[in-house]
């Protein structure tokens, strides 16, 4: 296990990058803490693949420098870095059996066999193959085989990390459930370094005690699923995590209030005003809908998803959503919204800021 | 479930079977006519039974053929086969140089047997030919005209130059289709390049080797016009393959008797071998699947 540190890490595709833009991962700082479960969440084309492939040492990256427990790691090859990787369609030996597949790496570095034996009857008991040791890798299923992908990189103990690069996008959808679930226990036993890609904010949601948001080759906001839910430091964390995602409006911050169009919404703090595109953002989830109270909003429509309602309403000929819990009645006459004060947050071009003075936003939550 | 039964579904098969029979069927039965009577022209014919037959089976003359058949379709094969798999290994992946190879290496498959027969019968011949005088100027006693030895080696050079890129095209399309994230994983694994070989790209190359060990088998088990345009079957008789036996038999001696039934045996051979070819193949897939 180790601590894997980015220092002023930036990769691009192209041979001398002149602007931001043609950095496929713009430049970051951040440590890996050790043991701790990672979730690199973002749209497809982010830089996700590209930050992963780089601490696996597939990519050197065009500047900076990455760090295992203090050393320089940046221009070792792959094999030197001990870290295991799971990648998207499963990669199994096909002609060699479950056991000899799980024997592999410890063979290529020379263990003896009783210590391979033992390792391997360990790691299938963890995976619960035990029984299908003998089997040929070619007849299994997807998953089994991505459990086998998965037992490669564990056999070894001295592995750094494990890495994920979208496991579970070849398993059918009951067994993701299962296996995912088998992942968690894993890092709770064994407590390996462990980072997963997806673009499934369900994945990253439940897998990790820090979910890595990326947008556009830059990270936006690292934080607990709490935080990203709570608190998006970015508009893009705002509408990518949620269902639906927040809402963002356009609006003038003046004090605590703010301005969409005609109506004013009130804040929990005083903001000083600020230049550039300024937007506010509120979650469906505290957006609650009333005969009286509140602004003035004409709903569109509404969808009964079983556990709550999503109301799809214009605002100031802007399209919002609002979520009712199942048992909150909602009538036609219901047309006024109100938004909770300590969940509106302010952004200035698609960052967040924070209320100039006393009683912050966030603390609150 | 009930099937419905409609007899009228059989001239949806007609146009095949019509196509067929002229094609190969009828074909096939004017030969085993020959094989079963004998003729002193006037288009008088004779029953013999399986006279001929018998006659072939005792021939040492055909025999002799048959393993110098065998002796070379199995040489080509041990050549071909791991040559064709190295180049393949060592060809570019992407990029100008990839298209490049694939083009440069298609273009002796382009080329028609007869004009490779004659360029190798040209390019072998001590006093005009580049290889012929070149080797006799460095001192080594070559001549594919007199010398068995040399002839042998003339006619597999010549085969293993006009089809080892196709086994090559092959492995390489085979290789192609191996995702990168294996090469990752076994990087991952610490697996050397003899473990890559062995158990990535080989396994996932075994259809495509089935195919392109089948294509060579069946083609150069009945290869003709380049080694007859070569040596013509010479020196004396250790270069004459089935084929040219064969064709010497049928239109050299006009014995259509014993030239039928020798075909009849021979599509036979080539059947058989190609069965437990193709059986194996299926099984592969099977075990894959």
């Amino acid at each position: 296990m180790a601590k894997i540190t980015l220092d002023n890490l930036a990769h691009s595709y192209l041979p001398n990058p002149k602007s931001e833009d043609d950095f496929a991962l713009k430049e970051l700082n951040h440590d890996w803490d050790d043991g701790a479960a990672y979730a690199l969440l973002g749209a497809s084309g982010c830089g996700k693949s590209t930050l992963l492939n780089i601490i696996s040492g597939l990519l050197h990256p065009s500047q900076g420098r990455i760090l295992f427990d203090g050393q320089d790691v940046t221009h070792a090859p792959t094999a030197q870095r001990n870290i295991a990787q799971v990648f998207q369609f499963p990669v199994v030996y096909d002609t060699m059996s479950v056991y000899d597949n799980l024997a592999f790496p410890l063979r290529n570095r020379g263990c003896d066999e009783t210590y391979v034996a033992q390792r391997v009857q360990e790691i299938a008991r963890m995976i619960g193959m035990e029984d299908t040791l003998r089997k040929k890798a070619r007849g299994l299923t997807a998953d089994a085989k991505q459990k086998i992908s998965l037992g490669r990189g564990m056999v070894r103990k001295d592995v750094n990390a494990l890495l994920f690069d979208e496991p579970l996008t070849v398993i059918d959808p009951h067994m993701k459930w299962e296996l995912r679930t088998q992942l968690k226990k894993l890092h709770h036993d064994f407590g390996h370094t462990m980072i997963y890609v997806t673009h499934d904010q369900t994945e990253a949601l439940t897998f990790a005690d820090k979910v890595v948001v990326m947008y556009d080759g830059r990270v936006v906001q690292i934080g607990t699923p709490e935080q990203l839910f709570e608190q998006p430091e970015h508009t893009f964390v705002g509408y990518f995590i949620g269902s639906p995602g927040m809402n963002v409006l356009p609006a003038e911050v003046e004090g605590t209030m703010a301005k969409v169009g005609s109506q004013t919404i009130p804040l929990a703090g005083g903001y000083r005003p600020a230049s550039g595109k300024v937007e506010i953002g509120v979650r469906p989830e505290f957006a609650r809908l009333s005969q009286s109270e509140g602004l003035p909003v004409t709903i569109r429509r509404i969808e009964d998803v079983g556990r709550h309602k999503i109301i799809r309403a214009q605002f100031e000929g802007h399209d919002i959503n609002i979520i009712a819990g199942e048992d909150d009645p909602v009538s036609a006459d219901m047309n006024r919204v109100s938004f909770d004060p300590a969940h509106v947050n302010v952004y200035v071009n698609d960052w967040r800021i924070a209320p100039d003075r006393s009683q912050s936003v966030g603390e609150a939550a | 479930m009930d099937k419905t039964v409609n007899q009228k579904a059989w001239f949806l098969v007609l146009p095949v079977l019509i196509l067929v029979a002229f094609s190969a069927v009828i074909p096939l039965m004017t030969v085993v006519n020959y094989s079963v009577q004998d003729t002193f022209g006037n288009n008088e014919f004779f029953w013999t039974g399986l006279e001929w037959f018998e006659e072939m089976l005792n021939d040492d003359r055909m025999w002799g053929a048959l393993g110098r058949q065998l002796m070379f379709s199995g040489i080509i094969l041990l050549i071909q086969i791991p040559l064709g798999v190295f180049v393949a290994l060592n060809m570019p992946k992407k990029g100008f140089w990839a298209s490049f190879c694939l083009v440069f290496m298609s273009l002796p498959l382009l080329i028609p047997w007869n004009v490779v027969g004659t360029i190798w019968q040209v390019f072998g011949r001590v006093d005009i030919g580049l290889l012929g005088h070149t080797l006799a100027a460095l001192g080594i006693d070559y001549n594919y005209t007199n010398d068995p030895f040399d002839a042998w080696v003339t006619i597999i050079v010549m085969d293993v130059w006009h089809w080892t890129s196709l086994v090559a095209l092959l492995a390489y399309a085979g290789l192609q289709s191996i995702p990168d994230a294996y090469y990752q994983a076994a990087k991952i694994d610490q697996a050397s390049r003899w473990k890559v070989f062995r158990f990535i790209e080989l396994p996932k190359m075994m259809g495509v080797l089935m195919i392109a060990i089948l294509l060579r088998f069946m083609d150069s088990f009945m290869i003709y016009t380049e080694p007859f345009v070569v040596t013509g079957g010479g020196p004396g008789s250790t270069t004459t393959l089935l084929s040219i036996d064969l064709v010497k038999m049928a239109l050299g001696q006009f014995d259509l008797g014993p030239a039928a039934a020798f075909s009849l045996m021979y599509f036979l051979v080539i059947l058989l071998i190609s069965w437990v070819f193709y059986t194996v193949m299926i099984n592969l897939d099977k075990r894959e699947g």
